[in-house]
């Protein structure tokens, strides 16, 4: 009878706990950003936009998002700003990469799914639909006793390739190149890589999971050149201009700098079969407010 | 007052229930470890083997190439098997001989006064999260040994230079992680060598430091064992603190080179990984985990044999 009982309590405890793991990993959305409806300095409280959106001023809801850690800071501040506009919506938003954030938004437990990459074959076959809402440019980066100040596309490949390991050849000091680069999988890499088109071809000395790790380690090792985000880059290190196009705003917007990517919020199926909340949002980042919003992240918009 | 109460002249029936109860809440929390372990060696086995029959157990762990991303991807993780292992050995060298002599000396030759500055300082080594362990490796380690490997390949056209990140840098902070595991389980093991094995020692005419290493080393060997099979366990474990100093990229584990471990591969590429990758990190997951299985075994052996030679 014990014995029976004992089992009983066993089987219950273990059902409890594998529930439990399942929907602990389904179901976790820290929500960013709800303390901020006062402060939103980007927001700008001019409706004269005729966004699609004004007509249901009285949305309700929420609105979740997942996925690349590059798009971060325009994911927080559209958050923000959306949430303040309609103080009845909550937008959750998580960075967990952007190959995790596309297979949520595939999976259907988040409603938009961030990806600083276009989609590959197999996401939107799955149904994902990509809507750009802004342009990252990618900006090379050297420790800041580096003198060089322009490589060419040739060189840049040359030296992500391994066919040139030293300064010396690209028109700087007698120094070993050390050349760093994001891990397999990371956006800002594939983004690098296609661009270039050195798919596959990149020999890294060292391959860091952030884009701080890269600014980071760039700053405190001499002869380094890495890559990140445009708008991450500080102080701490310097860039290089790319056939001699710097890497700015404008350039990237001209189109006439090398290295620029999309910026994406996925959703399974088309815009338009989407809840009335979400078409709302991604018209809101589509509208002339939310690309002001673009610009102030430092992103470059998409109009 | 009242717990006494239900001790001593509660009814028999309320006592019952007590005993009852607390004998359920007792199993509960034994089956929820026991679950615990059961469902992450589940898990990894679920979510690791799918990989295997995808890509091919001999394509995986025998091959040398990590493309993962690449249009025509391979998934070898040969070198980073072989880092993981090589890595973890030559921190052992370099860390048990430090870890076990430190253990002498808190043991046996240090003055009691000072023995209560070094223990503390080493319980502290063991509380310092990995993460400090990493920084300091980036903003100290890696750019002195980048000055020696600079001088190593002065004008070498082949090598590429790491900046500091590569095996060795990897290697000392591992060295120095493993130092409280190895020094604290060492020197419960060597106090634990009865008095009378080093009285009788010296009372025959040895030198202390005779005595040290005749007798009362070779006493406490199984525990020393245990210690550098812990420490072998914390090693091959350890991510956090070597992603920031291996430098991550898959090549052959050489002393100056970029090297990735079992570990770091799944950590730097779980966040962005799709598809066939995702499900092969798993699979280096359930690599590592056969490892450290392996390991615990090992020590369970060590630990039945350590009680036998206490009992005999």
């Amino acid at each position: 009878m014990r014995r029976t009982i004992k089992g009983i309590a066993a089987l219950l405890l273990m059902l409890v706990f594998v529930i439990g793991t399942f929907t602990a990993c389904a179901g976790n959305t820290n929500s960013t950003g709800e303390s901020t409806d006062e402060n939103t300095s980007t927001e700008t409280p001019d409706t004269s936009t005729e966004t699609p959106a004004d007509d249901t001023a009285d949305l309700s809801g929420t609105i979740t998002m997942a996925g690349s850690t590059s798009m971060e800071k325009i994911a927080n501040a559209a958050a923000e700003s959306f949430m303040a506009k309609y103080p009845d919506v909550t937008v959750t938003a998580e960075f967990t990469g952007s190959g995790a954030g596309i297979e949520a938004v595939t999976a259907g437990t988040v409603d938009i799914g961030n990806s600083s990459r276009n989609l590959k074959d197999t996401e939107t076959s799955a149904g994902v639909v990509e809507n750009i809402v802004a342009i990252d440019g990618i900006a090379v980066v050297l420790d800041p006793a580096n003198k060089v100040a322009n490589l060419t596309k040739d060189q840049l490949v040359q030296i992500y390739t391994g066919a040139v390991s030293n300064w010396s050849a690209v028109g700087g000091a007698d120094q070993p190149i050390v050349v760093i680069g994001r891990e397999a999988g990371s956006g800002t890499r594939s983004a690098f890589e296609e661009l270039l088109e050195v798919e596959d071809a990149c020999k890294y000395s060292n391959e860091i999971n952030s884009s701080g790790g890269v600014l980071a380690k760039v700053a405190s090792t001499a002869g380094a050149i890495g890559y990140v985000s445009l708008d991450v880059v500080d102080s701490s290190v310097v860039t290089v201009s790319l056939d001699d196009v710097a890497p700015t705003e404008e350039n990237i917007k001209a189109g006439s700098y090398l290295l620029s990517r999309p910026f994406i919020m996925a959703t399974k199926g088309a815009l338009t079969e989407q809840t009335e909340l979400v078409q709302a949002f991604l018209n809101y980042m589509l509208s002339d407010e939310g690309q002001e919003l673009v610009k102030t992240v430092g992103l470059i918009t998409v109009k | 007052m009242i717990d006494k109460s239900i001790s001593i002249i509660g009814s028999y029936k309320t006592k019952k229930t007590v005993e009852k109860v607390a004998g359920y809440i007792f199993t509960a929390c034994a089956f929820f470890t026991v679950l615990a372990v059961f469902s992450i060696t589940l898990y990894m086995f679920i979510s690791g083997t799918p990989a295997i029959f995808e890509v091919g157990l001999k394509d995986i762990l025998f091959s040398s190439l990590w493309k993962p991303t690449a249009s025509d991807p391979s998934y070898g993780i040969l070198y980073v098997i072989l880092t993981s292992l090589l890595g973890t050995t030559m921190a052992i060298i370099i860390g048990v001989p430090i870890g076990v002599l430190t253990a002498v000396f808190l043991a046996e030759t240090a003055p009691k006064r000072l023995a209560n500055i070094v223990r503390p300082a080493v319980e502290l080594l063991a509380g310092i999260p990995s993460v400090i362990y990493g920084l300091l490796g980036i903003l100290i380690l890696c750019p002195f040994i980048y000055k020696i490997e600079m001088l190593v390949y002065k004008g070498s056209t082949t090598h590429q230079f790491t900046g500091g990140s590569n095996l060795i840098s990897a290697v000392l902070v591992l060295a120095i992680m493993i130092l409280p595991t190895v020094i604290n389980i060492s020197e419960a093991a060597l106090k634990a060598v009865p008095g009378h094995f080093k009285h009788a020692s010296l009372a025959l005419g040895a030198t202390k430091i005779q005595t040290i290493f005749k007798v009362i080393i070779p006493a406490a060997k199984s525990g020393i064992v245990t210690a550098i099979v812990l420490g072998v366990g914390r090693a091959i474990g350890e991510a956090m603190a070597i992603s920031l100093v291996a430098g991550n990229s898959a090549n052959l584990p050489l002393l100056f080179n970029s090297v990735r471990f079992l570990t770091t591969a799944v950590v730097s590429e779980m966040s962005y990984a799709a598809d066939t990758h995702k499900r092969v990190l798993f699979t280096i997951g359930l690599v590592l985990f056969l490892f450290i299985m392996a390991i615990n075994l090992i020590l369970n052996r060590l630990m039945k044999g350590g009680a036998k030679d206490a009992n005999s």
